[in-house]
């Protein structure tokens, strides 16, 4: 099984995708929140059209990623923007090199998850103390310095919660990657997540239900050690407080 | 000086972050401006080279020609991810509720053992199981059926886990008043708790609801004849085989968000309440 190279290939297949999506889902979870929370203007309108997406499936969004904004011909969203600048049209979805389908699987998760995570931190800077930037205030401290030393420390709870949240759903990613690569029936030999590879593997025309299971309890252990590891890493700091 | 300085400052940056909620706001909205318009396009002028922020005619027709072509099943689709989507709800609604209830007040030896067990399910991404639940339920014979689609989603472990934690912290006494009054567990669950935890249940409820109209993995699995395919499946299946008209898919979309997006309109505020419990489990 780990010598399979097509197990390995899912495995860093898995890891790319996991680098693109945790930080930038976090960092833009993270700005939406802290922008909507300061909101007092229309606060629960900017909250709602963020959080809209999540009510969308990953098949309606993959039809709209693949038909319209990053379809390949001019008329696609995406092309048609860069032609206002005189650029030539790019094949997003048809070319493995370069892989431009990774920019399409992308922005389609991150619009459909930004929302969800926002709430979470929205919830969490919502619980913390006002007399803490009080304080802040009178010390004189402001804007990136209230953030960094009584936003973000305060906050710790909620965003190991959301890494958590995030790396085991990147690793469950199935939807979006079946539907925006699969075209005319058939799937790539590239871009197969662990999810997108068992599927195949143990339901496709091999029907090789032994190698999917243990492919399976490879990856449960593997996202078991992540979470021990991962909280270990972000309540170190804890003991102290 | 310092204070006129800082104010003009703060107003600056209030307009700066206005500009930038305004801008992302836009950007979140075109995904949904682009299913609409697509939705409303002429086949030849989705596949025109020129970009048209407005469709140059609008074609009512997709939205009749959708029910009407038999090559696709959307009536059928549509109720079986209605079907599917209420029977669940109202299933872990019943389960997880009375499972979370009795773990958290119903003194039992094992209680403790049973909360670990199902707590530690959480840990195995549910994704995961997908190969040894489908063997199972193949082997049951439940393959392009109904039971198949919704049975093995009847018990969430995340949804009992929340209902104990929530239960836990309901007020004793009014339960124990009830108890005076002659009701046992099961009487006090139905009459007393239930009622009093409405908001809870909408928010467990709504979520479940999302969930389930939008899987994927599973039905697509389960659901290989056409009359058991879901919405999305049914979604899916043409956009990947590309083999119907592109407009006509987009209305299909359409057509599969819109129940989703009014129930959002109306109980945004339980769904909120249910991602904001969602997220505090997972830490």
């Amino acid at each position: 099984m780990l010598r399979d190279p097509a197990f390995r290939n899912s495995l860093l297949t898995f890891l790319a995708f996991a680098v693109f999506i945790v930080p930038t889902t976090f960092v833009i979870s993270l700005g939406a929140a802290l922008l909507v929370a300061r909101t007092r203007v229309m606060q629960s309108f900017f909250r709602s059209v963020f959080f809209l997406p999540t009510a969308c499936s990953y098949v309606v969004a993959a039809l709209v990623w693949k038909m319209s904004i990053f379809s390949g011909i001019r008329s696609g969203l995406a092309n048609a923007v860069l032609g206002w600048f005189g650029i030539d049209s790019i094949p997003w979805l048809s070319l493995a090199e370069p892989p431009w389908y990774w920019l399409v699987i992308v922005t389609a998760r991150l619009w459909l998850q930004v929302g969800f995570y926002m709430i979470l931190f929205l919830a969490g800077i919502q619980r913390i103390s006002p007399t803490l930037y009080e304080a802040a205030a009178i010390d004189g401290a402001e804007g990136w310095k209230v953030f960094r030393h009584i936003t973000l420390p305060q906050l710790r709870a909620t965003s190991t919660a959301v890494l958590l949240l995030l790396l085991i759903n990147a690793f469950q990613a199935f939807d979006e990657f079946y539907n925006i690569l699969s075209t005319f029936g058939t799937y790539p030999p590239y871009a197969r997540p662990p999810l997108v590879y068992l599927y195949y593997t143990a339901l496709g025309s091999g029907q090789d239900f032994g190698h999917g299971s243990a492919g399976a309890v490879i990856l449960t252990l593997i996202i078991a050690i992540v979470a021990v590891v991962q909280g270990r890493i972000l309540r170190l700091g804890d003991r102290g407080d | 000086m310092a204070i006129v300085r800082s104010k003009r400052q703060s107003r600056i940056t209030g307009w700066a972050r206005y500009s930038a909620l305004v801008a992302a706001a836009l950007l979140f909205l075109v995904p949904f401006y682009l299913l609409v318009r697509s939705a409303f396009m002429r086949e030849q002028d989705l596949g025109s080279p020129d970009f048209h922020w407005l469709p140059p005619v609008w074609e009512t027709s997709n939205l009749t020609g959708l029910f009407d072509n038999p090559a696709i099943p959307m009536a059928r689709s549509l109720l079986n991810s209605g079907l599917i989507a209420v029977t669940q709800t109202v299933g872990v609604l019943v389960v997880s509720g009375l499972a979370g209830y009795g773990l958290a007040r119903i003194p039992y030896r094992w209680s403790n053992a049973v909360f670990y067990t199902i707590t530690a399910t959480l840990l195995i991404p549910a994704a995961v199981t997908f190969v040894p639940s489908f063997v199972l339920v193949s082997t049951l014979g439940w393959i392009s059926t109904l039971r198949g689609l919704i049975i093995p989603g009847l018990f969430q472990a995340l949804a009992t886990f929340l209902f104990r934690q929530f239960f836990l912290g309901f007020p004793k006494e009014i339960e124990e008043a009830a108890f005076i009054d002659g009701l046992g567990y099961w009487g006090t669950f139905w009459k007393i708790v239930v009622p009093n935890s409405m908001g809870f249940v909408a928010a467990i409820g709504t979520i479940t609801f999302i969930g389930s109209w939008n899987a994927f993995l599973w039905p697509l699995v389960i659901g290989r004849d056409q009359e058991s395919w879901t919405v999305q499946i049914a979604l899916s299946t043409f956009l990947t085989a590309q083999s119907v008209q592109v407009s006509q898919l987009f209305m299909a979309a359409l057509v599969a968000i819109v129940p989703l997006l009014l129930m959002f309109l109306f109980l945004q505020r339980w769904i909120v309440e249910g991602v904001e419990r969602t997220g505090i489990a997972g830490d």
